[in-house]
């Protein structure tokens, strides 16, 4: 994903002269190209996340189109006074792009990783989160976000689906269960592969999205309406029910059970080792999701 | 623009800043900033309300955004807000609070309130309209001007974006420090040389002196950016 978000955004430069590229040293190399042949817009500030996030900033006061990009816990964490207040408070927008997401940079550890990223941006007004599948999704969803001047977040993941789906905003259904089905299981981004085949043995809808805000509550809604029961299984390879309020407004007009899966809240993971065995430790492989589904849904 | 007529000169700030009130912290910092802000609104500045909008007029951005009474009564002496507006100050539907809201207030550049953020706003800007080529009619680039506190200083935001801007060139970028030695730790060897080393062109002055503002503001400073020193009544 990170090669295709550095290819589409080196072809935006030189489609729009609005780009501008915002770096803090990460992925300097993928761009260094662009920088000689787009004179001022490419600019690596250097080891410095708060100043990455203020010129971009001060770039879109200037009417200018910022990308920033760096490791999600240095994009989003270290400077979110920056993220909160050098781009909505002051009206404007910017396109942030992180790597590193939850736990892909599983060897480097805690301090390389953030999987509250999104939790966080959940709190200000007007972001939109795209948390892509896939690498044609990664392609789509920045050719949906540059061109705009609106605020977006793209988390790019070191793990794929094996096909990709459309950034079409909404719920997409991948799988449809029958009119007595068990519930609705939605899968954001990377997960979806594993959520597919941790429950095909089980009746219910499986629907996916790689756009979490705005979220698609009608589109849950209905797909809950047509199910057997209002019991829904998010399933988002970040923090743990970050997505919880947004399904409890979707079906507030009903009684309903949910479940979120993600990464755990209670206690910091001291490990390293690979994705694949945090993803086992937080219960996000197959199996993991599997038992959690089957005790959810009372199967 | 009657009330710009009479109520638009120098004389006329404390009259318009008496339509405001003001608790007392705030009241101190808005006397250090009245005369840094009267001469670049007076005398440096190309920026009109007839122009406020447009891509190539220099830009004010005030980091320092506690105390803005001093800002918006010069917004007001030169007609980007209308004195009327400014007796509304701190209530629930006036655009004036205590801290500028670009959004509320007609020629703010930025919200500010939160310290370190206007610095790195500046540098971006700069970068900006350096990026499209933007040029003033009388063909140079546009200015981007920044006010910050010495206390301000002290947010390490600021000696991020002081760097870049130094090591880049920035040339059309400006801080204004106004010094009131408010920095809890202080700056030995002066606050200049902390933007010399990084390689910003620094003058000292002292700021009450219009003239000696004005001097330091419009002197030029080729290929480095500016920063101006100006030193105001100690708050201790």
């Amino acid at each position: 994903m990170r090669e295709t978000f550095v290819e589409t955004v080196n072809a935006a430069l030189t489609e729009d002269p609005r780009t501008a590229v915002v770096l803090a040293e990460i992925s300097v190399d993928g761009f260094r190209r662009a920088a000689v042949r787009h004179p001022g817009r490419v600019i690596n500030v250097g080891i410095r996340e708060q100043a990455m996030i203020g010129v971009a900033g001060g770039l879109a006061l200037a009417g200018m189109r910022p990308i920033a990009h760096t490791y999600a816990p240095f994009l989003v964490e270290r400077p979110f006074e920056q993220i909160k207040l050098d781009f909505g408070h002051q009206g404007t927008g910017a396109v942030l792009v992180s790597i590193g997401g939850s736990y892909d940079a599983s060897v480097e550890g805690r301090t390389h990783q953030a999987p509250g990223d999104v939790a966080l941006l959940d709190t200000l007004p007007g972001w939109t989160v795209y948390v892509p599948g896939h690498p044609d999704e990664v392609r789509d969803a920045l050719r949906a976000a540059i061109p705009g001047n609106d605020r977006v977040y793209v988390r790019l993941s070191g793990t794929a689906n094996r096909s990709p789906l459309p950034v079409s905003g909404g719920l997409t259904v991948v799988r449809t269960g029958s009119p007595r089905s068990a519930g609705v299981v939605l899968a954001v981004g990377p997960m979806l592969d594993p959520v597919l085949e941790a429950t095909a043995g089980l009746d219910v809808t499986v629907a996916y999205t790689a756009t979490v805000r705005p979220f698609d509550r009608e589109g849950l809604s209905a797909l809950v309406g047509a199910a057997g029961n209002a019991d829904v299984l998010v399933v988002e390879p970040y923090l743990s029910g970050t997505s919880a309020h947004e399904v409890s407004a979707a079906l507030a007009d009903r009684r309903h059970r949910q479940l979120g899966l993600g990464v755990a809240r209670d206690a910091e993971l001291r490990a390293y080792g690979t994705p694949a065995q945090h993803a086992r430790a937080h219960g996000l492989d197959t199996e993991g999701i599997a038992k959690a589904a089957r005790e959810f849904f009372l199967v | 623009m009657t009330t710009a007529a009479t109520l638009s000169r120098y004389a006329d700030l404390p009259v318009l800043i008496g339509l405001m009130e003001g608790d007392e912290k705030h009241k101190g910092a808005a006397n250090s900033t009245l005369d840094v802000l009267w001469v670049l609104y007076d005398r440096v500045l190309a920026v009109t309300p007839e122009t406020a909008e447009h891509p190539a007029r220099d830009r004010f951005l005030l980091s320092k955004g506690h105390g803005p009474v001093a800002f918006y009564a010069v917004l007001a002496a030169k007609g980007f807000l209308d004195v009327p507006t400014l007796r509304g100050w701190r209530a629930f539907d006036s655009p004036l609070g205590h801290h500028p809201d670009r959004v509320l207030v007609p020629g703010a550049e930025i919200g500010s309130g939160s310290l370190g953020h206007g610095l790195p706003l500046a540098l971006g800007t700069a970068l900006g309209l350096r990026a499209r080529d933007v040029r003033r009619p009388d063909g140079a680039p546009p200015r981007t001007v920044v006010l910050v506190g010495d206390g301000e200083l002290d947010e390490g935001s600021n000696h991020e974006a002081i760097t870049v801007a130094g090591r880049l060139r920035v040339e059309e970028l400006t801080t204004v420090v106004v010094d009131n030695r408010s920095s809890a730790h202080g700056w030995p060897e002066g606050i200049g040389t902390r933007f010399e080393t990084e390689g910003w062109i620094s003058r000292e002055v002292d700021g009450h002196d219009h003239d000696a503002l004005h001097t330091a503001l419009t002197a030029p400073h080729p290929g480095h950016p500016l920063a101006v020193i100006a030193r105001v009544r100690s708050k201790r």
